[in-house]
């Protein structure tokens, strides 16, 4: 007792020759990835590059953090230890805390990121998926889950505001209310993009509903709070929903009613959004979220497996001469926009969302949380590092004809393979038009989003490894795989928005506030719905696919998140006198100020009509005006100008909120270095901890 | 018997991340703390309606 955690010193040789051992690995592994040039590569160095990586930064520099920088402290009780309630608050075994929070921060972000950043090649999202997650992503997970639990398991907002003050506070707060419109919009636009004029696809995404509402009446009034059995027959119908989708797409009446276009399915999909979000949370969003944790995890898992069984060779260049900023999947150049494409799976803000609030309530022991919430996020860039794999091991010719929009590589068949060949990456019709057969599909040219690419990756290397000549049964496995979690990610994201919405409108018009009136949960949903609609349907319209106009937008709006998270955690340690310390979350932080502010100063300014939002109006309202549109484009066109001006506004938005708030911490620190007035630190009392450890540690 | 130990340990694992046994473990705490006041725990289904309820007032889930 009594003793903190303490690095403990490798005195044992053997220790030191088997960590000697894995940095040599992990070293010769990372090099020959960065070195290789010409010769393809196989995936199996990437995994073990990334086990090394993982390995020592997990081993030492967490270890550092826990010990010298936060100095967690096993005798000192958790909230779940004070106010264990039996539900909210309950003292849970670490590996069982460690599931709950891996299954709420992995979500489809670091699936889809990696794969639109593969357009990069494969070296540049490779190494800040390894180094921005143990530098950053994970740093800022552990320190938000220690000062959140340090904190009775205070929301990061509350946080803000309790130690930056109210400025902190505010932005904030409506920083996570924008991001959820944005993540929104984008990950609808990649469930569109995967159903567009896939009977096979939208059937069986369609299916996902019917089932999903069976299991919440299942487990609601035919065996309440049965879930595992729930989730059984839920996965059950749920592979054979797959299945059906195969026959629907092969019935000639049938197929027709599945058929629809990307602005159709978008309209579709918020008409759903506005109704999930009024139904009571166990009709719907619960029984899904079930499904789909299960789904998600077992799919990584297997994934997991069938690369290391296989070991495909990546057949994407290190790099692509896309780095230069002409990338037709998104536009703008390697620096700064692959560190905003991925952001989850190397440091994604929301993440601090969960880490504040939700896991903390369940520490059995403040040692758990370097496992918690550092191993967690180690897990999900591990998710990342496996979709860049099935991103990469893809024909780089055949990835660009699945992810480039038609408004960059031309709308027919012939003219995208000619334009793709041009750039060096060789495909041809014939293979395109196999490869489409092989999936069940009818075309895969230009469905931008990333999950049919993926789809088509994982279906790949599972028919491989686990079964040859199901190429189609994979690839809708797969797409129905993502839709399920995207969806969910849609209706709980809705929801939360919503309860935000009322909780800032309850102080204009109290009765808004209160969360279970109905005429306001209709209204606020319908405001929440019709916002993310409005990106989601304009995404759809836009020739330029959407994607890149949104992503880069969802990237910023998420590092800005992390960035609030950082400016918190630099704060408390200045505020708890570890001054010499703050570097290990001020070296992130300002990192993502850096990217964060040359994506968002390019995105606003960039002459290029592809990556500036301004410019690409300027041309847009210039073409409309000289009359140079084709008569097809000539109605949507307004619409477009208008969307850009939005869009650049939200990013100003972003940009500014960031720089605020960094400004601001700069203050408070400041302040307390000096000694002058500020925020006090909020941290509850210590209490020591009375949980006998074998009990609670089982 | 060491093995049977693991397997009822992964089950037990996996009962719990899932909240299969959170009735369980709810009654159990009940009995721990509340055993002696004049009340009754919820029942089954009115347990798992309102821990539903408390679950999903909040951000649950991530990108």
């Amino acid at each position: 007792m009594g003793q903190p955690t303490a690095v403990r010193t490798i005195r044992q040789p053997w220790a030191i020759l088997l960590w000697t051992a894995i940095s040599i690995l992990g070293a010769s592994a990372v090099g020959g990835i960065a070195l290789s040039r010409g010769e393809t590569i196989n995936s199996l160095w990437f995994i073990v590059a990334a086990v090394c990586v993982y390995a020592i930064g997990y081993r030492f520099y967490s270890a550092f953090i826990a010990a010298k920088v936060l100095v967690l402290d096993p005798t000192r009780a958790t909230p779940a230890e004070r106010f264990n309630d039996g539900r909210d608050f309950v003292p849970t075994n670490k590996w069982v805390v460690f599931g709950h929070h891996f299954a709420a921060i992995a979500g489809p972000g670091p699936l889809i990121g990696p794969t639109l950043a593969a357009q990069f090649g494969y070296l540049p999202g490779t190494l800040w998926i390894l180094i921005g997650a143990v530098l950053g992503g994970c740093v800022q997970d552990f320190v938000t889950l220690f000062f959140s639990t340090r904190r009775n398991g205070r929301s990061l907002g509350q946080m803000a505001r309790d130690e930056l003050g109210p400025i902190g506070g505010i932005a904030a707060l409506i920083g996570v209310m924008m991001i959820m419109v944005i993540l929104i919009a984008v990950l609808g636009l990649v469930v569109v993009n995967a159903m567009k004029h896939s009977p096979w696809a939208t059937s069986t995404v369609a299916a996902t509903i019917p089932i999903a509402i069976l299991i919440g009446l299942y487990m609601r009034n035919v065996r309440p709070g049965r879930v595992l059995e729930g989730t059984l027959i839920g996965v059950t119908l749920l592979l054979l929903a797959v299945a059906g989708g195969g026959w629907i797409d092969h019935h000639p009446t049938l197929r027709v009613w599945f058929d629809y276009d990307g602005p159709t399915l978008a309209l579709m999909i918020i008409a759903y959004g506005f109704v999930a979000a009024v139904a009571p949370v166990w009709l719907l969003l619960a029984p899904r979220d079930y499904l789909s944790t299960f789904m998600k995890i077992g799919t990584v898992i297997a994934l997991a497996v069938a690369i290391v069984i296989l070991r495909p060779d990546v057949q994407m260049p290190a790099l692509t001469q896309f780095i230069d900023g002409t990338g037709p999947i998104f536009g703008g150049t390697l620096f700064p926009f692959v560190f905003i494409t991925i952001a989850c799976g190397a440091i994604s803000g929301f993440h601090s969302l969960i880490a504040s609030g939700t896991t903390p309530k369940l520490l059995a022991n403040e040692r758990d949380i370097r496992f918690i919430g550092y191993g967690a996020m180690m897990m999900e860039s591990f998710v990342a590092i496996m979709a860049m794999i099935a991103a990469t091991v893809l024909d780089p010719g055949v990835y660009f004809a699945i992810n480039s929009p038609t408004g960059v590589v031309g709308a027919t068949a012939a003219e995208a393979v000619a334009k793709i060949s041009s750039w060096g990456f060789p495909v041809t019709v014939e293979q395109m038009e196999l490869l489409a057969k092989e999936m069940g599909e009818e075309s895969l040219f230009a469905r931008t989003g990333g999950a049919p690419s993926l789809a088509v990756g994982m279906a790949s290397i599972f028919s491989r490894a686990f079964g040859e000549g199901m190429l189609a049964m994979w690839y809708h496995f797969a797409i129905m795989f993502e839709a399920l979690f995207i969806l969910t990610t849609l209706d709980a994201g809705t929801r939360v928005g919503r309860f935000m919405l009322q909780d800032l409108l309850g102080n204009v018009v109290p009765a808004l506030g209160r969360t279970s009136w109905y005429p306001s949960v209709l209204f606020t949903s319908a405001c929440v719905v019709s916002a993310w609609g409005y990106f989601l349907y304009m995404g759809t319209i836009d020739p330029l696919g959407g994607i890149n106009s949104l992503w880069p937008l969802f990237g910023i709006s998420n590092q800005m998140l992390a960035a609030i998270a950082l400016c918190v955690g630099t704060t408390i340690l200045v505020k708890s006198g570890k001054l010499r310390y703050a570097w290990v979350t001020g070296l992130p932080l300002t990192w993502l100020v850096i990217i964060t502010t040359s994506a968002a100063w390019e995105k606003l300014f960039s002459p290029e009509v592809r990556i500036g939002f301004l410019s690409h109006a300027r041309d847009l309202a210039d073409k409309l005006a000289a009359g140079a549109l084709p008569p097809d484009k000539l109605a949507s066109a307004p619409h477009l100008i208008f969307n850009d001006r939005l869009d650049a506004a939200l990013t100003a938005f972003f940009l500014i909120a960031t720089w605020v708030l960094v400004l601001d911490m700069l203050r408070v620190c400041y302040c307390a270095v000096r000694g002058h007035k500020h925020p006090p630190l909020s941290e509850a009392p210590h209490v020591p901890s009375r949980l006998v450890e074998d009990w609670v540690r089982d | 018997m060491n093995n049977v130990y693991w397997w009822h340990k992964l089950w037990s694992g996996l009962r719990q991340v899932s909240g299969d046994d959170a009735y369980e473990r709810y009654l159990a705490h009940w009995q721990e703390r509340h055993a002696h006041e004049d009340r009754q725990p919820l029942d089954r289904k009115r347990f798992f309606k309102a821990e539903q309820a408390r679950k999903w007032n909040g951000v649950r889930r991530c990108c």
